[in-house]
């Protein structure tokens, strides 16, 4: 089954980090990234700018209202995505444990819809 | 009907009984579809009860009606899926369904995967125990509701939400492997402890729905601790479950009275389930791995050797709730470690530990009042007592609890 992993982080903990806070950060997303790839379980994955860098668009009776910032404004907001292919959800909990943003934030586990076909 | 008739009828349904939560569990496991399972079971036993009148009971019914069942399945899968063209998922769903029918085979039995599934921290932890009792046990969403006290709608709405939870989440129906087991078992406990917790409240058993409830927990946790005999902690459990089955005939008096632990009739307990609970605490213990279930059915084989000595070990009962509170910190305990504490030290002893618990966040909690005023009244404080009893009196469900309470302030004499 596919999931995305979909990850929540306060922005303001990564600015405050050092330079060599930062690297290790850095070098734990390299880390776990290879080894979802290693396990043949990581299909795509992105990481996002921050949401003060989002641009909000609705279309209301045609007429389209772009709007400064993020959709909804939280805390933790969303940093990236992991999406993976694993047997189970016990097996995607499991690589969502071992996100480093299950530490400095959460990690949100959502099936995908199978494409038909 | 005719006499092999009326033989098919109550096969069938002896079958139902004892096989439900094992075919929910064999075509569940395989589809990951619960609602689908139960679906496409009661259309085969309803099959079985148009047929085998008929054609007589065939020698494996598990198997025929599984067979039965798999066919109903794919039926409704195929209905659902017509508008989609052919599905891959439809073989792969004949195939891993298929045993034979009329096979001797023995179907295997997955029930405590269906547990684990029920109970997965995915799933909403209120609901975890009605789903088992209905996966497992086949009990309708209305008997769960009344034993709950939740409507029956909301009840059938969370379970049907629980259920497509495990489908579309992917839920995994298997036991799981050693490193996650010690994490993931409690989960299974608890809910059947929770099942049995409201049974328990119904000793009267005025509410049959409830009383079958806690015998049909104390079944989930037999079965349990059959199919898990190296878990301490599912012993621990059972045990604890048989020490308060036991006591079920004494805690009401013939008039319908609460009786008190201190003041039942020890000859009215059931001699047979306190010793199977003691047994089944020895084996736990040779485990070596202590847990909460254990040291609870401890404090409960603690209070039954008053069947035996006279009086029960009540320093075992403050030990025991010592090391339960350094593992749960649970008011709860506190409040009973108290109470225990008042019968080794005194009824002063026993206040000022009570007083020591966080009392606002159990002021809507009927046996801390209780507590306070028993201590207080034992102490000799009645003007104390007096309006602690009142608050016990004002927060309790059970009339039969609420009158003993009310008795109990009388008692006390004086002032309103």
């Amino acid at each position: 089954m596919e999931y995305m992993l979909v990850l929540f982080s306060d922005p303001k903990g990564f600015a405050a980090m050092t330079p060599a806070q930062m690297e290790e950060t850095a070098g734990a997303y390299y880390a776990y990234t290879q080894a979802l790839q290693k396990e043949k379980a990581l299909v795509d994955s992105r990481r996002l700018k921050p949401a003060s860098d989002a641009t909000t668009v609705h279309v209301e009776q045609g007429k389209s209202k772009v709007l400064n910032g993020p959709y909804i404004e939280t805390k933790e907001e969303l940093a990236g995505y992991y999406l993976i292919d694993v047997p189970d959800l016990d097996a995607a909990l499991k690589w969502a444990a071992r996100c480093p943003s299950a530490h400095h934030g959460h990690v949100e586990v959502r099936p995908i819809w199978p494409m038909p076909g | 009907m005719t006499e092999s008739g009326e033989d098919a009828h109550r096969t069938a349904q002896a079958v139902a009984r004892r096989s439900y939560g094992k075919l929910v569990a064999f075509l569940a496991a395989r589809t990951r579809d619960v609602a689908a399972a139960e679906d496409a079971l009661s259309e085969a036993f309803a099959a079985a009860l148009a047929h085998w009148p008929a054609t007589g009971v065939p020698d494996n019914p598990e198997a025929w009606l599984i067979a039965a069942a798999k066919r109903k399945a794919i039926d409704a899968h195929r209905a659902r899926r017509r508008s989609e063209g052919a599905s891959p998922h439809l073989a792969l769903l004949a195939e891993e369904l298929s045993i034979a029918p009329g096979t001797t085979q023995e179907i295997p039995d997955e029930r405590l995967a269906l547990l684990f599934a029920c109970a997965h921290p995915a799933i909403d932890e209120a609901v975890r125990a009605p789903l088992m009792l209905q996966t497992v046990l086949g009990f309708d969403a209305a008997t769960i509701a009344s034993a709950f006290l939740v409507s029956p709608a909301a009840m059938s709405q969370r379970l049907v939400r629980a259920k497509t939870k495990i489908r579309e989440s992917g839920i995994p129906f298997r036991v799981p492997q050693r490193e996650d087991l010690d994490e993931r078992l409690p989960y299974v406990l608890d809910a059947i402890y929770a099942a049995y917790a409201e049974g328990w409240s119904d000793p009267a058993g005025t509410d049959t729905s409830q009383r079958e409830l806690a015998s049909e927990a104390i079944w989930l946790g037999r079965l349990a601790a059959m199919l898990l005999p190296g878990e301490p902690e599912a012993l621990g459990l059972l045990a604890l479950m048989l020490h308060g089955e036991a006591r079920c005939a004494a805690r009401r008096s013939d008039a319908g009275d609460f009786v008190p632990l201190s003041e039942q009739d020890t000859a009215q307990w059931n001699g047979a389930m306190i010793d199977e609970a003691e047994a089944l605490l020895r084996r736990a213990a040779q485990l070596h791995a202590i847990g909460r279930f254990q040291l609870e059915a401890a404090v409960q084989s603690a209070h039954a050797r008053r069947r035996v000595a006279g009086a029960p070990d009540w320093n075992a009962v403050v030990a025991l709730y010592d090391a339960l509170w350094e593992k749960t910190a649970s008011p709860v305990i506190a409040i009973n470690r108290a109470v225990a504490l008042a019968e080794t030290k005194g009824p002063r002893a026993g206040l000022a530990a009570l007083d020591a618990v966080n009392a606002s966040a159990l002021s809507q909690y009927q046996p801390y009042w209780s507590a306070r005023a028993h201590l207080l009244a034992r102490a000799g404080d009645h003007d104390a007592a007096r309006p602690a009893y009142d608050r016990a009196i004002g927060l309790e469900i059970d009339p039969a609890i609420r009158r003993f309470l009310q008795k109990r302030k009388a008692a006390l004499g004086g002032g309103q």
